[in-house]
């Protein structure tokens, strides 16, 4: 995820401290990874140098100074284009999964039994965000139900290979 | 060998149709309160599992035993009785009295079982009302969508306080959305009714409202997390 943008992005509806920025991430965005404070002032001095903020206002309350940033025209500009272009789709041709199946028959090991091992630990992640969507609100629901269709086209896909490990064993035999 | 505490569980179960074996050793169990899934590629012996697990068909050997009684001793009658008091039944589809209004079909069972109709329709109210269907109590299934139909099955199955569900691909008829929100009623009311399922399923977004899941290949069933 480009963090830069996002927080570009939560600008849009007015200026914020940087304490108040993670706090809105973390909330909307971060789900099991909050941001760390050093990511965020990092992120903030490059969009800074980049004139895509500006600092609208400086206070100190009697603690540390605390900045808080706007967006410019050039940020606006710039969440527009991030938010038209597509994501690049994965083409998921790397697959270590694959990799074991193979090596798996190469050294005479049961390709069978590492499918199953990789069936039995995807299920017992669907059923951990099944609960949390289960408890959770549509935001919970709508990244869960992400994860979950992500899960589930690799379990039809190891479903297809464990009905094809006859035909491939012929093909990578040693 | 059956699980301790496990309230239907079959050992070594055997049936074949011609010289086509559909169970070939299948081992199961299910405790009360849990769901377990049965997945499995088509013609794998799921539905046959599920089928004998119901005393709907009888397996060619093998045993199954429910809450301590095998279910090959008990003759034709006694099984349908079983059936009908200890078990309910959500299929796909097709499984609704046409000529029934909804709350008539979900206060069947209950009226087999020598409920009178009112104290029935109003058991099968208060069910239709947690599986968010009350308001189409009046209406014929042919009057209502595929989803509220198939909470009416699932209402329909738990009115009349089974201990055991059987559901056979119970949301393969309905879209993404529907087919959620009916597991995820069918799973909390049997769940907080203390009621076992046994979920056969193909889809893994379905079984993974289970609490553990079966797999059947070639007529064996292989539970991968426990030995059952």
């Amino acid at each position: 995820m480009s963090i830069g943008h996002t927080l570009l992005g939560l600008l849009e509806s007015g200026p914020r401290h940087g304490y108040d920025l993670k706090r809105t991430f973390d909330e909307k965005f971060g789900h099991d990874r909050p941001l760390h404070y050093g990511q965020v002032y990092s992120t903030m001095s490059r969009l800074l140098k980049n004139g895509l903020v500006e600092v609208d206002g400086v206070e100190t309350d009697g603690g540390p100074e605390r900045k808080r940033y706007a967006i410019t025209d050039a940020g606006i500009t710039d969440v527009a284009t991030w938010l038209t272009q597509p994501e690049k789709p994965e083409p998921y041709l790397q697959s270590t999964l694959y990799t074991k199946v193979v090596l798996a028959m190469l050294t005479g090991r049961s390709a069978a039994d590492v499918l199953d091992a990789q069936r039995s630990e995807h299920l017992r992640m669907m059923r951990i965000l099944t609960d949390r969507k289960r408890r959770g609100d549509l935001a919970d629901q709508l990244i869960c139900d992400h994860a979950l269709f992500h899960l589930e086209a690799d379990l039809r896909w190891l479903e297809l290979t464990a009905a094809r490990l006859g035909q491939l064993a012929k093909v990578v035999a040693p | 060998m059956i699980p301790a505490g496990s309230l239907l569980a079959a050992h070594d179960l055997r049936k074949a149709y011609g010289p086509t074996p559909a169970l070939d050793g299948a081992s199961f169990s299910v405790h009360p309160g849990e769901v377990v899934a049965v997945m499995g590629p088509s013609g794998s012996g799921k539905s046959t599992l599920l089928h004998c697990l119901a005393g709907i068909i009888t397996p060619d050997s093998g045993s199954i035993t429910y809450a301590g009684r095998e279910l090959s001793t008990m003759s034709d009658a006694e099984r349908s009785a079983l059936r009908r008091s200890e078990f309910g039944f959500v299929f796909q589809f097709g499984q609704l009295v046409p000529e029934l209004t909804c709350v008539e079909n979900v206060a069947l069972p209950m009226r087999l079982n020598g409920t009178r109709r009112k104290a029935a329709e109003r058991i099968a109210l208060e069910w239709m009302e947690r599986l968010e269907v009350d308001d189409i109590g009046a209406k014929r299934p042919g009057e209502v969508s595929g989803g509220q139909g198939q909470r009416v099955a699932v209402a329909r199955a738990l009115a009349a306080s089974p201990k055991v569900i059987f559901a056979d691909e119970p949301t393969g008829a309905l879209d993404s959305l529907n087919g959620e929100r009916v597991m995820q009623l069918l799973t909390d009311a049997a769940r907080s009714s203390n009621v076992a399922v046994v979920l056969v399923t193909h889809e893994a977004r379905v079984a993974a409202y289970s609490d553990r899941d079966v797999t059947v290949r070639d007529g064996r069933a292989r539970d991968l997390e426990h030995a059952v």
